[in-house]
């Protein structure tokens, strides 16, 4: 349904048809709705941590107060803003990217998106009942088992549901881009962001069992005795380590292959060029995704795994910056006697290529293990991993959402606010973190509370806390820019940018069925060729016939809450096991409205050609 | 359409894939199990770290005997046959006879989960080997629990079939539900074999 015919109903029916939503376009709205509101939060947290570090010996929040901002900036900003905002992104363009009416499992979208909200309201709730985790965002065991209160509970827990939720995204995406795509869109002339998209579907795929694994021991060994990680009690502590990098290496790949598929859809529309070098973007990406399960150890360098096994992680780490500068250059040569327009999207994008190339060469440091252990738990870690998820991810990000937003809300958000807000961000980025660099160099650890006077480091942490306010900014305009587009700014056309792919040849928003008529995609950048050898406009590949769409439902929601209950009966079964109850009631409404769904037929519904003849033909005429 | 999805007439060879719903259920299901080996993959990592750390309580050669364990594999294996068969009187539209072997597999399968629970109250009652005993029991009930909760949620799952279809018949709806429900049943049985090679023989043996 369009913006425009839902603006009409009442309140409480927008709400519910938010509730009960299975179309990808609305999920996507969801996911925004969600991530950015989590992005905020974990930029909050950042801004307190940046105003504790702005002078030597500062007291502005206690010790533990510090612990638990950090720990909850890192675990909110990896897994409940940048991952749903990724998500937001691939629902939003992947299914109108390969000429799809929906995803292969509209339920399973909609559930994945009620547990990662739900996980990440369990997660904040330990703000409220006694403290935030503390352990830092990789919770190292023995400090995870033996720190007190709750707050390592609400982050198993917490993180669990959430990661359940991303697995079925996961599974989701796979399925759609392999049985759902347009006749004539095969697997080499889709758009590299779809690509993108399935390399970290597959990487989603393989990587988060690891992680469920690891916070079931977790959660065992805290709420249930077990002695996973206990080593009085035969226990070891590394296994921790593995399962957590298992699962966290690809799951930085998870961050940045998105990026870099945004990026290769900004840069040629903007360029006016075909992406340079297509088949080895995709088997770069293919590679990059292949290495990235080999590499988790590199982050265990001073564990003492041995020289043998440090060389091999260190070489097989340096290996990924082969592919990635693939990429890097694919990029300039796409630019390269292109027509440039140097729209927000495309800023976002030239802004992106120096500062990834600078994480990235900063990751090839870390990469020599001899090295790693002058670095290891720096500030030039925290500045490396900033580079490539702030510069890589988060640019990807709002590149994405600029240059995707009409296609979420029928208007392009004000293009001369978003200049500033890129400007903002950009220098207040670089402000922030290349210092960083050498304030890691010169010895400050990571995590630490406080710093002393007179070891040169004042300055340099001064100008940081400063950039971040910089960035602080330009988020907030952006958040402006939002409201002001809404009121302010016409309706956008379904072709607003002159693109080259699928979702540019339907309307902004697009019709809920999307394509009225499946589109004859006849090479890679489909509209494109239409613009250039055709008449603009998709070749039908079908005759005008009744389209068969999935029923709205609530189940995923109710699903999704009985498990958040059964997860804080879980946690709070130590101290008065009268919380079991609170627990089997959540476990009842979860496999309950699991079976609800097993046993009522669900066969969807159908619109009818004659009520499609009546709409427009949704396309960009 | 859609009372054509759930006429039971005139199915096709393999009605589990005959729809795009089916297909894609059916491919949607081998990545959830790719997902799951992962999963078993990291238990089973955990384990062999862990196995020899016993500390006072009994190591793995006193505590297992490999013929309760034996049975219980062949009842296992004999479940994915039954299940098999059942597969193979959907795709020949006879629900009768799907029920039935059905039906044997959940009893199969019910027997499989009796026996390994009173294997667990023999290690927990005559040998004091609980959960929280050392780093190897939380290990080995971490691993080995897992697996008997899958086969727990399996035995619901096809119980919630059979109930759910016992008056309609075999139809495009309904088909792609038993065939991953099946599928599910043959990864239970698959991750079993490795449970028994890895903890069961190599901790006799080994």
């Amino acid at each position: 349904m369009s913006a425009t015919a839902t603006k009409k109903a009442g309140f409480g029916s927008v709400l519910w048809d938010y509730l009960t939503t299975v179309d990808h376009k609305k999920i996507a709205i969801l996911y925004l709705i969600g991530g950015f509101f989590f992005f905020i939060l974990g930029g909050l947290e950042a801004m307190l941590v940046r105003i504790q570090l702005i002078q030597p010996d500062n007291n502005f929040v206690s010790a533990q107060f510090y612990n638990e901002l950090i720990t909850m900036h890192g675990t909110t900003m990896i897994f409940l803003a940048a991952m749903p905002l990724l998500l937001a992104l691939m629902n939003i363009a992947m299914p109108l990217q390969i000429g799809a009416r929906d995803v292969a499992f509209p339920f399973v979208n909609a559930l994945g998106f009620w547990l990662f909200l739900i996980g990440g309201i369990v997660l904040n709730i330990s703000w409220f009942t006694g403290g935030a985790p503390d352990a830092g965002w990789t919770a190292y065991t023995p400090l995870s088992i033996f720190s007190e209160g709750h707050g390592l509970d609400y982050y198993s827990i917490g993180l669990q549901i959430a990661g359940f939720g991303t697995l079925m995204g996961g599974i989701n995406f796979l399925v759609t881009v392999i049985t759902m795509r347009a006749p004539g869109m095969t697997m080499m002339r889709m758009p590299l962001f779809s690509w993108t998209t399935f390399i970290a579907s597959v990487l989603i795929l393989f990587a988060f069992p690891a992680l469920t694994v690891g916070l079931f021991l977790l959660t065992f060994d805290r709420l249930f005795g077990a002695n996973f990680f206990d080593p009085s009690m035969g226990g070891n502590v590394v296994i921790w380590e593995h399962l957590f990098w298992i699962f966290g290496h690809p799951e930085v790949y998870i961050l940045i292959l998105p990026a870099f598929g945004v990026f290769s859809e900004v840069i040629p529309t903007f360029s006016k060029k075909r992406l340079f070098g297509y088949s080895s973007m995709v088997f770069a990406t293919v590679l990059i995704a292949f290495l990235g399960f080999m590499v988790w150890a590199h982050h265990m360098f001073t564990v003492g795994l041995g020289p043998i096994a440090n060389s091999i992680f260190a070489i097989a780490t340096m290996a990924i910056a082969v592919p990635t500068g693939i990429k890097i250059f694919n990029w300039l040569f796409t630019m390269w006697g292109g027509t440039l327009r140097f729209t927000s999207p495309m800023l976002f994008a030239l802004g992106f290529i120096p500062s990834f190339t600078i994480g990235g060469m900063t990751g090839v440091m870390l990469g020599a293990a001899a090295a790693d252990f002058q670095y290891h738990d720096t500030y030039f870690v925290i500045a490396h991993f900033h580079y490539v998820i702030v510069g890589g991810t988060v640019f990807g990000i709002f590149a994405g959402l600029i240059y995707w937003w009409p296609k979420m809300f029928g208007k392009v958000l004000n293009e001369k606010m978003n200049h500033w807000f890129f400007w903002l961000f950009f220098i207040g980025f670089h402000l922030t973190f290349f210092l960083q660099h050498f304030l890691g160099l010169m010895g400050m650890p990571r995590r630490y509370w406080v710093f002393l006077e007179g070891q040169g480091l004042d300055l340099f942490n001064f100008i940081s806390t400063i950039g971040a306010f910089f960035m602080a900014a330009g988020t907030i305009l952006f958040m402006y820019n939002i409201v002001w587009t809404a009121m302010k700014e016409p309706k956008a056309s379904g072709d607003p940018w002159d693109g080259r792919t699928l979702e540019w040849a339907v309307s902004s928003p697009p019709p809920h069925y999307n394509f009225k008529q499946l589109p004859l995609v006849r090479g890679l950048d489909p509209l494109w060729i239409e613009k250039t050898e055709g008449n603009g406009k998709m070749q039908p590949a079908e005759p005008l016939g009744d389209i068969h769409m999935p029923n709205n439902t609530i189940i995923p929601l109710i699903m999704s809450i009985g498990l958040g209950i059964a997860g804080m009966g879980i946690i709070y079964q130590v101290d008065n096991p009268m919380w079991w109850i609170v627990a089997v009631i959540g476990f009842i409404i979860f496999f309950g409205s699991m079976a609800v769904r097993s046993l009522k037929d669900d066969l969807g519904h159908h619109i009818h050609k004659e009520d499609l003849e009546k709409e427009g033909d949704g396309s960009n005429g | 359409m859609a009372d054509e999805l759930l006429k039971s007439t005139n199915l096709p060879h393999d009605p589990e894939r005959a729809t795009l719903e089916g297909k894609n259920k059916f491919l949607g299901f081998w990545f959830f199990l790719g997902g799951e080996t992962v999963l078993f993959a990291s238990l089973f990592g955990t384990y062999l770290a862990l196995k020899n750390s016993h500390l006072d309580g009994v190591p793995a050669s006193e505590l297992f005997g490999l013929g309760l364990v034996f049975i219980m594999t062949m009842i296992l294996l004999t479940s994915s046959l039954t299940s098999v068969y059942a597969m193979y009187h959907m795709k020949n539209n006879a629900p009768k006879k799907m029920m039935l072997w059905l039906g044997i597999t959940v009893l199969l399968g019910l027997s499989f989960l009796g026996l390994e629970i009173y294997e667990f109250n023999h290690y927990v009652n005559d040998y004091g080997h609980g959960f929280t005993t050392s780093a190897f029991s939380s290990a080995f009930y971490a691993l080995v629990g897992f697996h008997g909760a899958h086969v727990a949620f399996g035995l619901g799952w096809f119980i919630l079939l059979m109930v759910r279809n016992w008056k309609r018949g075999i139809n495009l709806y309904n088909a792609p539900k038993f065939y991953i429900a099946s599928l599910y049943w043959h990864f239970i049985d698959v991750v079993w074999v490795f449970i028994f090679t890895v903890v069961y023989l190599m901790g006799v043996v080994g």
